[in-house]
């Protein structure tokens, strides 16, 4: 007899975004990016047909990692940098649980960068949202494996020597098999990238780029302020060819040395630009290398791929073994081997 | 199978200590283990010691790559795998020069000829040959050809030279054997399930070599004796021999059976620890899940998150993962979650000596982490005693909600002894109850044991939020208030100390007052419990105390420590219980150490007992 409680889950469907907020003050300065990330993400649970206490939310340390106390689910605030290493823990235990990891550039990618890429290798079934500044924000402004490189902080008056990740392209060499991009200020595209996230069977990395107004501001302002966001923007959308620019004017497309180039398309010609695809890992690579200024930024899904999770091998592996077990339990293991009698 | 019945006349002796030894890469360890358990199944009470290097392969010859097996065997009860060995078999001159210090005056030494070239003498240091100068008359010394033996009995099968020479630690396991009355049909057997299956000549092969050892002793005009060990007086009952590890590992498995909860190993490959992540990785059929992590800071925190999800969850590891997985534990401890964290001592500090012994982590597992960090330790005292051990670490980390060490070491994990096969019926169950009602609920209320209740993800209305900053008393919310901080703090301590209101009278070997008291824990119980039985022979009044539990100590410690006029305390490193019981008790412990990373000997125990009650005179 099991001493699991036997519960009988509420109605997933009655849920709304009410549902998921808590009673604690929120307490990210005014103006942070993480309040519409926040409010994008009480908008996609609700829609995933999932009870409310089946959801978890793990994060390490940091500002982005305050998020669990305002999430009305099962929460965790853990330690610097594992989050993605605990939620290994509660999905392999639990699997029918959702799983989900919020972290930020400093947490997942400095102190943290191990369990990120083993977690993602690994392909555990869970939802990464990795809300990426630039900055460290929690330790007042210091540079972050994010900041470009020469960038003048607390920390590097003199500019920072630091050469900086590419967080999609290092999810991408982590064999993540899915890996996606979104804005803060971008609901509707965020929305729909989480909901894909969540839909993904495996570890899904979502990297959200996300304004710091006291320590980093305005360094993703080329990508949201409506003047300039259609120059600089790339939506990639799977197998649809790589177009942006005002009336998808422009393009992507390879020069004769196997390098990307931006078109003019109506002279260059719609057929000769790249087609995304989704489960084309060079080509997934490739695009993670379109970086600003010399190239719009893509934003959306670089890869999605199926592959088993580990949580469902690790189970499948316990099923297997169980159903081939002698019986007895670990009664049956004590007295087993190599015994003698003493009388 | 019975070979040929002895025609040699045989000497009866109680106690008897031989030792395997021979290059990292002669089967020493496998020698050794077969002996073990050939010993054990006709009836002797054992000890065993496995003493081998860090280096998989040293080079060949070399001291540096020495590995040795000790088995100490009695018709009496046997404490310790035994001070000096009876038997040294040395397969080489630097196994030879490595031990021989160690063998008793008038001991037996068998000497595999072939290798006592030139070369390898040069190798071990030697400047003339041992076998030829004389320096070896204090010991009965057997001069034999192993090598060249074991390769004519095998010719005509066929294998080249370095495969055939490999068989030759069966031949040194058939000839001891044969010199002490043992029946070979346990190794036959070993050699047929092991080897058969993969390849049917090299089988052949160790059997050859094994039936020759034996064969040889009997017809070769150099062994006159054979020595029997008879049967031990051993409580009535089914047994096995055990290591250390292997008690752990079934202690685990057992307090997952015993309490319901799914069992969760985190772990990263670690010296001497790894053995119980194979064990329960080869046991999933039993429902454990284990999880070799990319570090050991994943490795708790998998573990953690496991106990957060309702599993019985575990880290195991050594002294340096200890030191990586503090912040870790910490978090566990405010987050007032079940998790053992098994710690397999070794020799220290940074990288130290990875395969052997040391009790040298007492003090960081009881220290070191930051602010204040009650948590509670656990310790084993021999191999099998760490099942025990095991399952009373589940029981308070589950009863109180709290991480609790477990400490073993290199010599309680490798070693092995006749553990008498316990019956989980006689175990108490481990009561678990999960919270499951929402009203009312808050995930930090207490029960009387102040502990918090265990509300697992998937249980409707208890969505709640933990973590590692300072919680609010009751509601568990994020609280900076100043006088919340030090209620919170001493809430903490408090649940640590109420674990000592559950623990039953301390057992006092030996006079229960009087002169001498020795104290120890862990790995030295063996020597401690054979130096005071020895010292209470000769008429002295001395009590033996050997501590389960060091954190919190038991209720009644202090005031069994002031009914001696001294207490002596013996531990494997500078004086770390010392230090302990000085601080909590002001008693004035005279401490005896060792940190050689071996286990302590009996006659040094005696030795220390013996010289502290001349000087309290």
């Amino acid at each position: 007899m099991s001493i699991y409680p036997k519960v009988t889950h509420t109605d997933a469907s009655k849920l709304g975004r009410k549902d998921f907020q808590t009673d604690q003050d929120v307490r990210w300065c005014p103006g942070c990016g993480d309040y519409a990330i926040l409010a994008a993400v009480h908008k996609a649970l609700p829609e995933l047909g999932i009870p409310r206490e089946n959801f978890v939310f793990v994060s390490g340390i940091g500002c982005s990692s305050r998020f669990p106390y305002y999430t009305q689910t099962f929460g965790m605030h853990s330690i610097h940098g594992r989050a993605p290493a605990i939620a290994t823990g509660i999905k392999t235990l639990r699997p029918e649980l959702s799983v989900w990891v919020v972290t930020g550039d400093g947490d997942a990618l400095s102190i943290g960068g191990n369990h990120l890429i083993h977690t993602l290798r690994r392909n555990v079934d869970l939802k990464i949202l990795m809300f990426n500044n630039r900055i460290y924000g929690l330790t007042k402004g210091q540079y972050s494996p994010t900041s470009e490189q020469g960038k003048k902080t607390k920390s590097s008056p003199l500019g920072s020597v630091d050469y900086p990740f590419n967080p999609i392209s290092l999810a991408l060499g982590a064999e993540a098999s899915f890996v996606a991009r979104s804005v803060d200020v971008d609901s509707k595209h965020l929305g729909e990238t989480l909901s894909r996230a969540a839909a993904h069977k495996g570890s899904a990395f979502v990297e959200i780029y996300q304004n710091c107004n006291i320590f980093n501001d305005g360094a993703f302002d080329y990508l949201t302020d409506r003047a300039t966001k259609i120059d600089h923007e790339l939506r990639l959308e799977h197998g649809k060819p790589m177009r942006f620019g005002p009336g998808g004017a422009k393009g992507i497309a390879l020069d004769t040395r196997m390098q990307p180039m931006v078109v003019d398309v109506a002279t260059f010609g719609e057929d000769r630009l790249l087609i995304h695809d989704e489960t084309n890992d060079a080509l997934s690579f490739f695009v993670s290398r379109l970086v600003h200024p010399n190239f719009p930024t893509p934003v959306g899904v670089f890869r999605a791929v199926e592959r088993p999770s580990f949580d469902e091998l690790m189970q499948a592996q316990v099923d297997k073994a169980k159903a081939k077990v002698k019986p007895g339990g670990v009664q049956a293991l004590l007295d087993g081997g190599e015994t003698w009698t003493v009388t | 199978m019975q070979l040929d019945a002895p025609a040699k006349p045989s000497e009866i002796h109680e106690t008897v200590a031989i030792r395997f030894a021979g290059d990292s890469g002669d089967g020493m360890q496998l020698t050794g283990s077969q002996f073990t358990d050939t010993t054990a199944l006709s009836g002797n009470d054992l000890s065993t010691f496995p003493d081998f290097p860090a280096e998989i392969r040293a080079p060949a010859g070399s001291l540096a790559g020495v590995s040795g097996f000790q088995v100490n065997f009695s018709s009496s009860q046997v404490y310790t795998p035994g001070d000096e060995p009876d038997v040294l078999v040395a397969m080489n001159p630097a196994a030879l020069r490595a031990n021989l210090a160690d063998l008793k005056h008038g001991g037996i030494l068998i000497l595999n000829t072939e290798q006592f070239g030139p070369k390898n003498l040069e190798r071990a240091g030697y400047k003339s040959n041992p076998l030829e100068d004389g320096s070896l008359s204090p010991y009965q010394v057997f001069p034999v050809d192993i090598t060249g033996i074991t390769l004519r009995a095998i010719t005509d099968l066929g294998l080249n030279q370095r495969v055939a020479v490999r068989t030759k630690n069966f031949f040194a396991l058939g000839l001891v054997y044969w010199m002490f009355n043992r029946d070979i049909q346990h190794t036959v057997d070993w050699i047929a399930s092991t080897f058969g299956p993969k390849d049917q000549t090299i089988a052949e092969a160790n059997l050859r070599a094994l039936k020759a050892g034996y064969h040889y002793g009997e017809t070769a005009e150099v062994f006159t004796t054979r020595y029997t060990v008879a049967k031990a007086a051993i409580a009535p009952g089914r047994y096995k021999t055990i290591t250390g590890n292997e008690a752990a590992a079934l202690g685990f498995l057992a307090a997952a059976e015993l309490s319901g909860l799914e069992l969760f190993l985190g772990s990263y490959p670690i010296t001497p620890a790894s053995d119980i992540l194979h064990f329960l990785a080869k046991h999933k059929g039993l429902g454990v899940k284990t999880f070799q992590a990319e570090d050991e800071i994943a490795a708790i925190s998998s573990a953690i998150g496991a106990a957060y999800a309702g599993g019985l969850a575990l880290t195991t590891t050594s002294g340096p993962g200890v030191a990586l997985k503090s912040e870790a534990m910490n978090l566990a401890l405010m987050l007032e979650l079940p998790l053992i964290i098994a710690n397999i001592q070794r020799g220290g500090p940074s990288t130290g000596l990875p395969t052997k012994t040391e009790q040298s982590d007492l003090l960081q597992v009881m220290f070191g982490r930051n602010g204040e960090s009650p948590i509670p330790i656990i310790a084993a005292a021999s191999p099998g005693d760490s099942f025990f051990a095991v399952l009373e670490a589940c029981r308070i980390a589950v009863q109180f909600m709290t991480p609790v060490i477990f400490l073993s070491d290199g010599y309680l994990a490798n070693s092995s002894e006749p553990w008498r096969i316990p019956n989980l019926s006689d175990q108490p169950k481990i009561p678990v109850t999960f919270r499951t009602d929402p009203v009312g609920f808050q995930p930090y209320l207490r029960d009387e044991n102040l502990a918090r209740p265990w509300a697992i993800p998937g249980t409707p209305g208890l969505e709640h939020r933990v973590g590692g900053l300072e919680k609010q008393d009751g509601s568990g919310n994020v609280s900076y208030d100043a006088l919340n901080h030090e209620k919170m703090v001493k809430l903490r301590a408090e649940k640590v100390r109420r674990i000592a209101d559950s623990l039953p009278p301390t057992f006092i070997h030996g006079d229960p007052e009087g002169d001498l008291l020795v104290i120890a824990w862990g790995g030295p119980f063996g020597a401690v419990r054979a130096a005071v039985d020895k010292v209470r022979a000769m008429g002295k009044s001395v009590g033996h105390v050997h501590l389960r539990h060091l954190n919190p100590f038991p209720n009644d410690l202090g005031d069994i420590l002031s009914r001696y006029k001294c207490v002596l305390v013996p531990e494997l490193n500078l004086g770390q219980l010392s230090l302990l019981l000085r601080a909590r008790y002001v008693v004035d412990c005279v401490s005896y150490n060792k940190v050689q990373g071996k286990p302590f000997k009996e006659s040094e125990i005696t030795r220390a007992v013996l010289t502290q009650l001349e000087a309290i005179k």
